[in-house]
């Protein structure tokens, strides 16, 4: 009798959990079209190609600059940080600060290929980040320097060891003069300093798409960049190699750094 | 030293166990101490970081909770290691001696690979969780980070960090050195600049004369405590008490033009900045000579001589040292009195930052 009543009670228990459930899932379902990120999450990415106008971009080919210079670059490399997608309403959904550092190099194509997950679902409209490295992380303890901003590995060659900071966008390469050719190197970095000011070269970029781009479950649009090398010698300002082909802790450093602030661009969605 | 068997609950088991255990205990015993011939085992319990009570709060975001007497250990023995350099003929201690109050004694610029000379003086370690920034011009930002700049300059230690690694991983020493320290075998790059970092951050200097006379436990001598007037109304607005400095840069005024070294501008890039320096620290002056950033001072006579007599009205002179500082022998020789009272012998006699 006692266990009799006892699996009578268990099973309006667990009646009325089930009705319960169900009236929740209705309740979700109304809701959808007013909450913006009911579904599960995507991936997006990001496809930022070298080119020099509508050609390609390759380390030892002849690039003229916007001042006449015959160059070749040996190298160019970039960091890319603080992503933040730019949401329909103008909202943004900002990237984990920990997954959103890239070293983007001339000679690694994987590098250029930039892939976030675990985005909310929903339609993007732009994207902003920053060329460079912010000054919370340059000035970081090294053991929050993972990856790519580890001076020994993932940031050798782009970390200056007398002065605490990365190489924000390193080009070298060659530029012709009258019967020969000297070598250029650019350095640029200089986050604007920590306890006391110095100067700030970091970049804030912000890209707007042709179209809304919507990421779901199942989605992966890609967002097609161009980055102009050649960018780093015109605008705002013409940059002639010669007169001054190193350049890397200097005040010249701003002239390059206002130069290559647009450089990216962005093209098409895929 | 800790072994992860508890005795105790072994107590009710045959003694056969035991015999086989205590036999263990002593063959690890004796192979713990082959290990580490060469490391003078501290008989005192270890002492991690502490802040004194009379010094401010800590300026560095670096970890100290995290040191431990293995990664100390570790750190010590990078920091006497020559290794670290190119062809392993100079270490951290080479130009950072114990007896100099870490310095390099004698050397107006610091003496590094091949013979090579470098710009400048080297500075004391001493202190340095309460540092902002490192360097005569605060180029680095961390205390981990400011071994990266003698290991790779090439007047100092000409060698890169991925070169580092792969010798310390051949190493037969290393790999458990930093297994002890940090729970795994694995050598980066940022662990050996932690166990620096860590080895370092407890060299602290508080145990001069002026610190006891700070706690209540001794008092200056009456020309000590004229020097220390002194010192209150003509020196300690930039060497600011208790750490004798302010930790601000600026322009003595000991020289006119800065052609070789800027600076703090080499750094920031900011005008007026040339030729401007981190002010340094006093305690332990009598251990550092010479003086000032290119060592060009012999003498703590000079450097006062500078001071009241000496300055240059450069442009970015600081403006405190416009009208110089006068004052008379007498007043010289008791500010002289006051500065010994920052000599703190436990700090460079200590055994734990000795290299033998």
């Amino acid at each position: 009798m006692v266990m009799k009543k006892s699996f009578k009670s268990l099973y309006s228990v667990l009646l009325l959990i089930v009705l319960l459930s169900v009236t929740a899932c209705k309740k979700k379902d109304e809701h959808q079209h007013d909450d913006p990120t009911p579904a599960k999450p995507g991936e997006i990415e990001f496809h930022f190609e070298n080119r020099v106008g509508s050609l390609k971009f390759y380390l030892g080919e002849n690039y003229v600059t916007e001042a006449g210079d015959t160059i070749k670059f040996t190298m160019f490399n970039y960091y890319l940080s603080n992503f933040q997608l730019i949401k329909e309403d103008g909202s943004l959904h900002t990237i984990p600060k920990d997954s959103s550092y890239f070293l983007l190099k001339a000679n690694d194509l994987e590098s250029q290929e930039i892939h976030f997950k675990n985005i909310p679902a929903g339609k993007y409209k732009g994207v902003r980040f920053i060329i460079g490295i912010d000054s919370l992380k340059s000035a970081a303890p090294a053991e929050q320097r993972t990856g790519v901003l580890d001076p020994a590995t993932g940031a050798q060659g782009m970390y200056w060891s007398w002065n605490t900071g990365y190489i924000f966008v390193k080009a070298e390469g060659t530029c012709k003069v009258p019967d020969s050719t000297i070598n250029f190197r650019y350095h640029i970095g200089l986050f604007g300093g920590y306890s006391t000011p110095t100067i700030n070269n970091i970049k804030n970029v912000e890209l707007m798409f042709n179209q809304n781009v919507e990421v779901k479950e199942g989605k992966k649009p890609n967002i097609h960049c161009y980055v102009n090398p050649l960018e780093m010698f015109k605008t705002p300002t013409t940059f002639s190699i010669p007169t001054q082909p190193t350049i890397m802790a200097s005040p010249a450093s701003k002239t390059i750094a206002d130069n290559y602030a647009d450089m990216i661009k962005f093209d098409h969605v895929h | 030293m800790n072994y992860p068997i508890d005795l105790i609950n072994l107590r009710n088991q045959s003694p056969l166990i035991i015999g086989w255990l205590i036999l263990f205990l002593l063959m690890s015993w004796g192979c713990k101490k082959n290990d580490s011939a060469n490391l003078p085992t501290p008989k005192e319990e270890f002492k991690g970081f502490y802040k004194p009570n009379h010094f401010p709060d800590i300026q560095q975001p670096f970890d100290v909770s995290k040191i431990n007497e293995s990664s100390f250990l570790l750190g010590k023995r990078l920091f006497y290691d020559p290794i670290l350099s190119r062809d392993s003929t100079v270490s951290c201690g080479s130009c950072h001696i114990q007896s100099s109050a870490f310095t390099q004694h004698g050397h107006d610029v610091s003496h590094g690979i091949d013979d090579l000379l470098g710009r400048r003086n080297t500075l004391p370690i001493q202190n340095l969780m309460w540092q902002k920034n490192y360097l005569w011009d605060g180029g680095i930002l961390n205390l981990e980070l400011v071994a990266i700049n003698a290991i790779t300059s090439p007047v100092e230690m000409d060698e890169n960090l991925p070169r580092v690694v792969e010798k310390l991983k051949r190493s037969k020493i290393y790999p458990k050195m930093f297994k002890d320290a940090f729970g795994s075998e694995e050598i980066t790059s940022i662990k050996m600049l932690v166990a620096l970092g860590h080895f370092m951050a407890l060299f602290i200097s508080d145990k001069s004369k002026y610190d006891d006379v700070m706690k209540g436990k001794a008092q200056f001598t009456e020309q000590e405590q004229r020097g220390y007037n002194l010192f209150k109304q003509h020196c300690s607005s930039c060497h600011k008490e208790p750490l004798f400095t302010d930790e601000t840069f600026r322009n003595n005024g000991i020289q006119q033009f800065f052609t070789i070294d800027k600076g703090r501008y080499e750094i920031s890039l900011m005008e007026g900045d040339e030729g401007k320096f981190k002010v340094p620290s006093l305690r332990n002056l009598e251990f550092t000579a010479p003086y000032m950033h290119d060592g060009r001072f012999k003498t703590l006579q000079e450097v006062l001589n500078h001071y009241s007599s000496g300055i240059i009205n450069y442009p970015n002179l600081d403006p405190l040292l416009v009208n110089k500082i006068p004052l008379n022998s007498q007043e010289k020789e008791d500010i002289l009195s006051f500065l010994k009272t920052l000599t703190d012998r436990s700090f460079i006699q200590e055994k734990r930052f000795s290299e033998f």
